[in-house]
């Protein structure tokens, strides 16, 4: 039996204060008010004063309404049952479902100690040459989309969802329009994977506080199954609301911010969950795909600076395709000497003289005089863009490799590429025979 | 009598007790949650509370439960078994902790850093009536390649004499090998191991001096351009993804040292794996010994708790200080110090401490200072010399050095590797930018050289900067070639792919030698009719220098290479 207490002397921001002895640091709350019930999380205890955040926010808490203590720490349902169902920001059913009870798991648990982890090296093939070819995804790699509003992320987090081999998609929503979720659950329907996602939705008209604990259910639901052998895509869109969210309680509690306003545990707080992702020795594995949207396209905004010293890498979706600079796969290294001895060459070099295209277009526009290197490289780089770079290009790694011999021997000289002789010797030729 | 207290405040990873008697500021305290033992460490004392930094995860913890004070300060325990291995920030074995509890770190679960009843060859070198003072070598035990002395415990009193040794023999970590005796007639016993605080440095040596010998990395634009010297400091500022943690990685693979202390401080999990699993294959070239052997991994990712991370680098540096307490040549390495700094701003937070520059604690820069301080070269009483090299990575928000860890650590450093984000987006690793780098180490390369390789790296980004404004087309043939030139240096010679087995690591007799061709190269004088005629010219240059730098050092495929290169440069020079 737990103890009901209704002396609620503070309420800030979604923040209350209510006086209780014995209760356990992170506890979980639950708060009746006239509104109807919301659960709360113990985030200070000072004597007897007890700070709860409220996750369905304080509007229309009364000081005399009933806050119950659960006696334990958030908790979710864990198992096969919950493949196929959707819930929202408290881990309720938003399906017409049953509330799971079964296998209860406390969310945010310990760190994987790092020597049960292995070396990643399992290339997760999506059929977009500038990931397949320029930055490969790794299985069990953390990997954010960085984007400004308005750009298709949510389609791209769907696309490699759906082409994606892996065993169980999670998605975590938080601040999710209406629209975008059905938008997911329409396209894992059609393409007859829903009944092995999980969907963990908070929407843009839900509180802002209650996105909080989308990332720990959603990673605590995805590490049962992985240590049950399973390989697990957790899709989370979008970190930068979960980011504000913090910042909003972190405000309210007083604390002194350190950048924008944003909390100065934000690394830790971020890296927390992101740092769920694992390759198990001897079980299975996460992969987490996350959206981060880029307030004013800066990457220097505290949200994607701290997400990119996180994650192993990003893709960085920019006029609708994924900027070679700014995109990077630290894991990529791990699987792309094992595909193709060009692998690496083509990726290298083909990046390199994209880089020098930009520039050449910068002096373009600066109305400068082309001399005829520059000519080459704008027709390389108008190739480039149209049968590389574009997310319409669905293509397998192999053929994707072949096709950057070809563009480059139509636009170059060997030695123009600067790519070694042997390297040349092989597949250059080859490549203008196949023209 | 055991000193008590009880909670009455619980904030994030910060407890607060109040006690009876009297609490030492920084000692080890232990809150007791039901059947768990949560280490912290005292942090400041208001009256009769103490504020607390818990080192594991506070959820659960309650009012009023017990805390438990240890009267030492927060230590780490040194002895034969270190090097090889893998620790937390407290350090506890990980692997060991793997065996007993499985995928998870267990909240609590601590485990003793050294196997006490592993037996060591012992030698004693000190006999009965010597006089011996702390840090010096009573005997030594061979642990792995290095003969790992066993030294009077740092801790003891100046003035002892040797009342017994051990004979020669196997003995553990539990066993007394010696005793001594001070002036008063009092007994110290010695073991195979002993402990320090890791916050307060080691000073048992003779005397602390100037490094000046050059550290090798095998890594060409920091051997010839920004070299490090034995004993030095450096740091590595850059924005994420310009490749730190592989330069890191990299360094501790090839430099030539001793020890390697790798302090992975709240940064991924992954990269650390990658170590963990990759240097037991990977044979040190010098003692044909797989890497792993005289390395020592300390390990707080940054999911595991914060207050650890902060004590991490501490751990690693006093490490570090043992193994050079032998007369060896140690390097330190920590990725990232940005973390380690923030470690501090989030407990400054919660102690309401008011922030100086974005949110940082005022002592920010005092701390940074002392740790680099506690790099150096020593002579040792017995005239024997070692080191320590600290390398810090620094993580800075938004890639801007002008932030408050990157100035701090920019104060007191020796050399400075930024990296920056255009040389990472260009693909050009390793990613230090010589426009911006320095050092204030000697190289073992010609000073007028290295001289003449700076000024032709600036004089060729003058002129790209230029070209900019004015095109190519205004730009003057001489000009343009010192351009190609400076490209041309950069790309063949401050580049360096990480993923060729030759190019990988460059000797320092290579380096010179190639240094100085390319140095009479850049130098030389020739004759273009167009722009065109000179790109094309290093263009192909660079395509046969790239081939020479992955032939083997004077093998066949460098010497025929190199012929090639000097036919091909013979064409298009002026004599003079």
């Amino acid at each position: 039996m737990h103890k009901i207490y209704t002396n609620i002397s503070q309420i800030s921001g979604d923040v209350i204060t209510v006086s209780a002895p014995d209760v356990g640091y992170m506890d979980i709350a639950q708060i009746t008010a006239s509104r109807g019930a919301s659960l709360a999380q113990v985030i200070r205890i000072d004597g007897e004063k007890v700070y709860l955040q409220v996750f369905a926010g304080s509007r229309g808490i009364s000081t005399g309404d009933k806050v119950r203590f659960l006696g334990h720490a958030m908790r979710v349902a864990s198992g096969d049952d919950l493949l196929g169902r959707i819930f929202n920001g408290s881990g309720e059913p938003l399906d017409k479902g049953p509330v799971l009870s079964e296998n209860m798991i406390e969310i945010g648990g310990p760190s994987v100690n790092p020597v049960k982890r292995i070396i990643p090296n399992k290339m997760i093939r999506t059929g977009i040459p500038m990931i397949d070819v320029f930055n490969s995804l790794v299985e069990s790699q953390k990997l954010p989309i960085f984007s400004i509003a308005g750009e298709p992320y949510n389609e791209l987090l769907a696309r490699i969802a759906t082409q994606a081999e892996v065993d169980i998609i999670v998605l975590g929503g938080m601040g999710l329009k209406y629209d975008d979720y059905l938008f997911f659950r329409d396209i894992l329907k059609n393409h007859g994977s829903l009944s092995r996602s999980i969907f963990f939705i908070h929407t843009a008209a839900d509180p802002t506080v209650e996105c909080l604990l989308v990332p720990d259910l959603s990673l605590a639901v995805a590490e049962q199954f992985a240590l049950s052998g399973k390989r697990v895509l957790v899709l989370l869109s979008d970190m930068t609301n979960f980011a504000d969210a913090l910042k909003e309680v972190s405000i309210t509690m007083e604390r002194v911010p350190s950048n924008r306003g944003y909390p100065g545990d934000l690394y830790s707080q971020l890296a927390s969950r992101y740092e769920k992702a694992v390759d198990f020795d001897t079980a299975g594995s996460i992969t987490i795909l996350a959206v981060t949207t880029m307030p004013g396209d800066d990457v220097t905004h505290p949200v994607p600076d701290n997400t990119g010293y996180i994650t192993e890498g990003q893709f960085y979706l920019k006029g609708g395709v994924i900027e070679p600079f700014g995109s990077l796969s630290r894991l990529k290294q791990q699987v792309n000497g094992k595909t193709r001895d060009d692998h690496r060459t083509i990726m290298d070099t083909m990046i390199g003289l994209f880089a020098n295209y930009r520039e050449t277009l910068e002096k373009q526009s600066m109305g400068f005089h082309m001399s005829s290197w520059d000519k080459k490289l704008l027709n390389y780089g108008r190739l480039f863009e149209e049968e590389m770079m574009s997310l319409k290009v669905n293509i397998p790694l192999e053929k994707a490799l072949d096709l950057g011999w070809s563009l480059m021997a139509s636009c170059f000289s060997p030695e123009e590429t600067g790519i070694k002789k042997s390297m040349i010797e092989k597949y250059w030729n080859k490549s203008a025979e196949d023209r | 009598m055991k000193r008590t207290g009880k909670i009455t405040k619980i904030n994030g990873n910060m407890v607060t007790a109040e006690f009876e008697s009297f609490v030492i500021q920084n000692e080890v305290a232990y809150v007791i949650s039901g059947s768990e033992r949560l280490k912290s460490e005292v942090i400041r004392v208001r009256a009769k509370s103490a504020q607390m930094q818990v080192f594991e995860s506070t959820t659960g913890l309650r009012v009023g439960q017990e805390v438990e004070f240890s009267d030492s300060l927060l230590s780490v325990e040194l002895g034969p078994g270190l090097l090889g291995q893998i620790f937390d920030g407290l350090e506890n074995p990980l692997p060991n902790l793997a065996k007993e509890y499985g995928f998870f770190l267990k909240r609590g679960a601590y485990l003793e850093a050294l196997a006490q009843d592993s037996l060591w060859e012992f030698t004693p070198l000190a006999k009965q009536e010597d006089n011996v003072r702390p840090g010096e070598k009573i005997g030594f035990v061979q642990e792995k390649i290095f003969k790992h002395y066993i030294m009077v415990p740092f801790g003891f009193p100046s003035h002892l004499k040797v009342k017994n040794i051990v004979k020669a023999g196997k003995y553990d970590l539990r066993q007394v090998i010696a005793q001594l005796v001070d002036a008063d007639g009092k007994t110290y016993e010695c073991f195979l191991k002993q402990s320090w605080p890791v916050k307060i440095p080691i000073k048992a040596y003779a005397e602390k001096i100037k490094p000046q010998e050059p550290l090798i990395t095998k890594m060409r634009v920091i051997d010839s351009l920004f070299p490090v010297a034995r004993g030095g400091t450096y740091c590595i500022p850059g924005p994420f993804g310009a490749g730190k943690t592989v330069l890191q990685q990299l360094t501790s693979r090839h430099a030539e040292v001793d020890v390697v202390i790798i302090a992975a401080c709240g940064e991924r999990a992954g990269e650390v794996v990658e170590t963990l699993k990759t240097f037991p294959e990977i044979k040190d070239a010098r003692a044909n010994r797989p890497l792993i052997e005289r390395t020592i991994i300390i390990c707080n990712t940054s999911s595991m708790p914060v207050a650890a991370r902060e004590s991490s680098v501490y751990t690693a540096v006093t490490m570090a200080e043992y193994y050079r307490q032998m007369g060896l040549n140690v390097l330190l390495l920590a990725d990232s110090t940005s973390r380690w700094a923030q470690a501090m701003r989030e407990m400054s937070g919660r102690l309401e401490e008011i922030p100086g520059e974005e949110a940082f604690p005022a002592y920010l820069e005092s701390r940074i200072a002392s740790f680099y301080e506690r790099a150096g070269v020593v002579r040792l009483y017995d005239g024997s010399v070692g080191s320590i090299t600290i390398g810090g990575t620094i993580s800075p928000a938004g890639g801007n050095f002008e932030e408050p860890v990157t100035q701090a650590t920019l104060k007191v450093v020796g050399a400075f590797h930024g990296l920056s984000r255009e040389r990472s987006d260009a693909r050009r690793y390793p990613a230090i930018d010589p426009l911006i780098s320095w050092s204030k180490y000697p190289s073992f390369i010609n000073a007028d050289i290295v001289a003449r390789g700076h000024e032709i790296l600036r004089k060729s980004n003058e002129v790209a900067q230029m070209m900019k404004v004015i095109g190519e087309e205004g730009t003057s043939l001489t000009d343009y070639v010192d351009y190609l030139k400076g490209e041309f240096f950069d790309s063949v010679y401050l580049q360096q792919n990480a993923f060729d087995a030759v190019d990988e690591a460059t000797s320092k007799e290579r380096q010179k030698y190639v240094f100085d061709f390319i140095y009479r190269l850049l130098k030389d004088k020739f004759s273009f009719a167009t722009k065109e005629e000179a790109l094309h010219f290093f263009q192909s240059l660079r395509q046969l220098f790239r081939g020479w730098n992955s032939a083997e050092f004077e093998g066949e495929e460098f010497k025929r290479i190199e012929k090639e290169i000097q036919s091909a440069i013979r064409e298009k020079i002026i004599s003079e």
